[in-house]
C-alpha cells in the first residue's frame, strides 16, 4: 500500500508539472523558442500573488483571476518585441537572450524581495486532505492542480484542433511563411501563442506558491522538470507532457521513498534513460528533435 | 575565374595586419608582466587577477564551445564543479592540490567523452537545457558522497603547509598559467586544420558537412576541450577557495558569466572574453556593495549585446579599425591593393 501511495503522490505531482511544462511545450511547437526564463517567470507570478494581489484588494487564493490576463497581456507584448527581435536574429540568439533574462529576473527577485521563502497563503485549505485509507492521504490543493493541469492541456488541444484561431496556430507552427502568404500574420499568431504561454505558466506558479515555499532561485530547477517532461512525452504532443509530467512526478516519488536524497536525481536519471532509449519522446513526431 | 588563376602570383596571403613579431613581442611582456604581479602588485590586487583568470578560463572554453562549434551549453558549471570536486579527492588520497590539477583535467574529459553521446542526440535549446540537466545531476551525485563531504563540502587538505602569503602566490601562479595555456591552446586550435573546420562548420553545417568535414567528431573533441578546460577551472577555483562545497562549485552563476562575459567581449573572437572579462571585474569591483546588481546590469547588457551588436564589443572594435591583436583567419590582397579577410 506504500507503494501506492507513492504513485498516487507521483501523479499528483506530475500534474503539476505537466501544467508547468504545457506552455514551454507550445512556446516550442509554435515559435521554435525555449524560453530559458520560463521558471522564473513563474515565480514571478507566485511573487505577484503574494505582493501585487493585496494591493489591488484580491485575495492570494483568488489572485489567479488578476495575474492570468496581466500574464498574458505580458507575454504577448515580450513576444511582439523582445522575443521577435531575437527569432528575427537565428535561434542562438533567442537561447542567449531568454538565458539572459532568466539570470536578470532571477537577481531583481533576490535584491527586491530578499532570500526568504514565501508562499501564497490559502487560508485553511492547505491543511485539508482527503484520507483514502490509513496510507494514502491526498491533499485537496493537489488535487486541484492537477484537475486544473487537465483542464487546461485538454481545452488548449481542443482549442488548437477545432477552432479557427487554433488552425491558425498550427498552420503559422508548421510553416510560417506560408502561412504568411496565405494572409496571416505571423508576428501575431506568434504573440497570442505567447500569451497563452505565459497565462499558463502564471498558473503554474501561483499554484506554485500555493503548494510549497518558493524563492527568488526556485525558476530554474522548475525549469529542468518542465523541460524534462516535454522531452519525456515527445515535443509537439500535449498529451505526451501530461504523461512525462506524471512519469518524472512518479520516478521522483520513487527516488525520494529510497532515499529522500535521490528525489530530484530520479528524476533526472529517468530523462537520461528516455533520452538514451527514445530520444524523441514517447509520443514524439520522429524529426522534432532536430530544431 | 581566368582573371582569378592568372593573378594569382600577385596574391599576398597573410594573417595579421601588422609584423607577427610585434604579437610575439606583446605576447612575450604580457607574459613577463603577469608572471612577475606576485612581486609588482598589492595583495588585493593578485586575488582580484585569479579570480579573473578563473573566469577568464570559463568564458574560454564557452567562446571555444558556443562561438566556434554552435553548441550553446548552460552546463558547463558542471564541469567546474567536477574538475574542483576532482582535485578535492586527489589531495583528500594524499596528493598534492597543485599536483592534482592535470588530473582534474584529465578526468573532467574522460567524464565528459560518454555524456557527449547522451547530449548530442538533442539539438540547439534542447541540447542546452539538458547540458544543465547533466550538471544538475552530477551535483546530485557528489552530494550523496560522503568522503566528499556531501552537502556542507570540505576544506581542501594539502595546503597546510604553505604560509598564507605563499598560498597566495602560488595559487595566482596556478590560475595565471592555467589561463594562458587555455587561451594560447584556443589560438592554436583555431589556427589549426581543425579550426579551419570549425570556422566552416560555424558559416555553413551542411556545406561543411557535404565536404567531407567530420562535423560530429569534431563537435565531440571540442565538447572534450571545453570540459578539460572548465574542469581546470574548477581545479584552480578549488585551491584559491580552498574549501569546495557543492553550491558554490556547480553554482549556475558560473555558467551565467561565462556566458555574458563571452557575449559582451565578443562571441567568436579570442580576443572577445578577455574584453569581456575585464569589463565584467570593472563593473563587479565598482559595484562590489550592491548585492546582485553586477550581474543584473551585466545580464541586461549581454541581452542587449545579443540584439543588437551579436559580435560583441571587441567585433564592433574590429569592424571599425580592422585590428586583430590574435589573428586567426587570413587576409588575401590583390597587387590593386583589394583586400578580402576571413575569420
Amino acid at each position: 500500500m506504500t507503494w501506492v501511495n507513492v504513485v498516487t503522490q507521483g501523479v499528483l505531482i506530475g500534474g503539476f508539472y505537466a501544467l508547468f511544462a504545457c506552455g514551454l511545450s507550445l512556446m516550442f511547437g509554435v515559435m521554435k523558442v525555449i524560453n530559458l526564463a520560463h521558471g522564473d517567470m513563474a515565480v514571478v507570478a507566485a511573487y505577484a500573488a503574494v505582493f501585487l494581489a493585496p494591493k489591488l484588494h484580491v485575495s492570494q487564493l483568488w489572485s489567479f483571476l488578476v495575474i492570468v490576463p496581466l500574464f498574458a497581456l505580458v507575454g504577448y507584448l515580450v513576444q511582439r518585441t523582445l522575443f521577435q527581435r531575437a527569432i528575427d536574429r537565428d535561434p542562438f540568439t533567442t537561447l542567449l537572450v531568454t538565458f539572459g533574462l532568466s539570470v536578470v529576473i532571477e537577481n531583481l527577485l533576490l535584491e527586491i524581495y530578499s532570500a526568504n521563502g514565501q508562499s501564497v497563503s490559502i487560508g485553511a485549505l492547505i491543511a485539508k486532505s482527503w484520507q483514502v485509507n490509513s496510507v494514502i492521504y491526498v491533499s485537496y490543493v493537489s488535487l486541484v492542480v492537477l484537475a486544473v493541469a487537465v483542464a487546461v492541456l485538454a481545452v488548449l488541444q481542443l482549442f488548437l484542433s477545432k477552432t479557427g484561431s487554433g488552425r491558425l496556430i498550427r498552420a503559422v507552427s508548421d510553416d510560417h511563411e506560408a502561412a504568411q502568404l496565405c494572409g496571416a500574420n505571423y508576428k501575431h499568431v506568434f504573440g497570442i501563442a505567447a500569451a497563452i504561454a505565459f497565462a499558463t505558466v502564471a498558473l503554474a506558479g501561483i499554484a506554485y506558491g500555493m503548494t510549497t515555499e518558493f524563492m527568488p532561485t526556485s525558476g530554474g530547477i522548475n525549469l529542468l522538470y518542465a523541460f524534462e517532461a516535454v522531452v519525456i512525452g515527445g515535443l509537439g504532443s500535449l498529451w505526451g507532457t501530461l504523461a512525462g509530467g506524471v512519469g518524472i512526478g512518479v520516478a521522483q516519488e520513487i527516488g525520494a521513498h529510497i532515499n529522500p536524497a535521490y528525489q530530484i536525481l530520479a528524476g533526472n536519471l529517468l530523462f537520461l534513460a528516455v533520452l538514451a532509449v527514445r530520444p524523441r519522446g514517447l509520443f514524439g513526431k520522429r524529426t522534432s528533435l532536430n530544431e | 575565374m581566368s582573371e582569378v588563376t592568372s593573378s594569382l602570383e600577385s596574391l599576398h596571403v597573410r594573417r595579421s595586419t601588422f609584423s607577427p613579431l610585434f604579437t610575439l613581442a606583446g605576447a612575450l611582456v604580457i607574459t613577463a608582466f603577469f608572471t612577475a604581479a606576485p612581486w609588482i602588485l598589492a595583495a588585493s590586487w593578485v586575488s582580484i587577477l585569479s579570480n579573473f583568470f578563473i573566469l577568464l578560463i570559463m568564458a574560454t572554453m564557452w567562446n571555444l564551445l558556443a562561438g566556434y562549434a554552435g553548441m550553446v551549453s548552460i552546463g558547463q558549471q558542471g564541469f567546474v564543479g567536477l574538475g574542483a570536486y576532482a582535485t578535492l579527492y586527489f589531495a583528500i588520497k594524499g596528493m598534492n592540490p597543485f599536483a592534482a590539477i592535470p588530473f582534474a583535467i584529465v578526468t573532467c574529459a574522460v567524464l565528459a567523452l560518454p555524456i557527449t553521446y547522451l547530449l548530442f542526440r538533442l539539438r540547439g535549446g534542447y541540447f542546452a537545457v539538458a547540458t544543465w540537466v547533466v550538471a544538475d545531476s552530477a551535483m546530485l551525485i557528489i552530494l550523496s558522497i560522503a568522503l566528499l563531504g556531501g552537502g556542507t563540502g570540505s576544506y581542501l587538505p594539502g595546503l597546510s603547509s604553505l604560509s598564507p602569503t605563499q598560498l597566495d602566490h602560488d595559487t595566482y601562479l596556478a590560475t595565471w598559467f592555467v589561463a594562458l595555456a587555455v587561451v594560447v591552446a584556443t589560438y592554436l586550435i583555431l589556427r589549426s586544420r581543425l579550426g579551419l573546420v570549425l570556422s566552416s562548420l560555424r558559416d555553413n553545417e551542411t556545406a561543411s558537412r557535404s565536404a567531407g568535414a567530420k562535423v560530429t567528431a569534431t563537435r565531440r573533441l571540442i565538447y572534450v576541450i571545453a570540459a578539460a578546460g572548465c574542469g581546470a577551472a574548477g581545479s584552480v577555483l578549488a585551491i584559491s577557495q580552498p574549501f569546495v562545497q557543492p553550491g558554490n562549485a556547480f553554482n549556475l552563476n558560473w555558467a551565467a558569466e561565462m556566458l555574458f562575459v563571452t557575449m559582451v567581449g565578443g562571441l567568436g573572437t579570442i580576443e572577445g572574453p578577455i574584453l569581456g572579462c575585464v569589463i565584467f571585474f570593472v563593473l563587479q569591483q565598482t559595484l562590489q556593495n550592491y548585492g546582485a546588481w553586477y550581474l543584473i546590469i551585466f545580464g541586461s547588457l549581454a541581452v542587449a549585446v545579443a540584439l543588437w551588436q551579436p559580435r560583441g564589443l571587441w567585433g564592433a572594435l574590429r569592424q571599425k579599425t580592422h585590428l586583430e591583436l590574435l589573428p586567426v583567419g587570413y587576409r588575401v590582397r590583390r597587387s590593386d591593393g583589394v583586400e578580402t579577410t576571413s575569420s
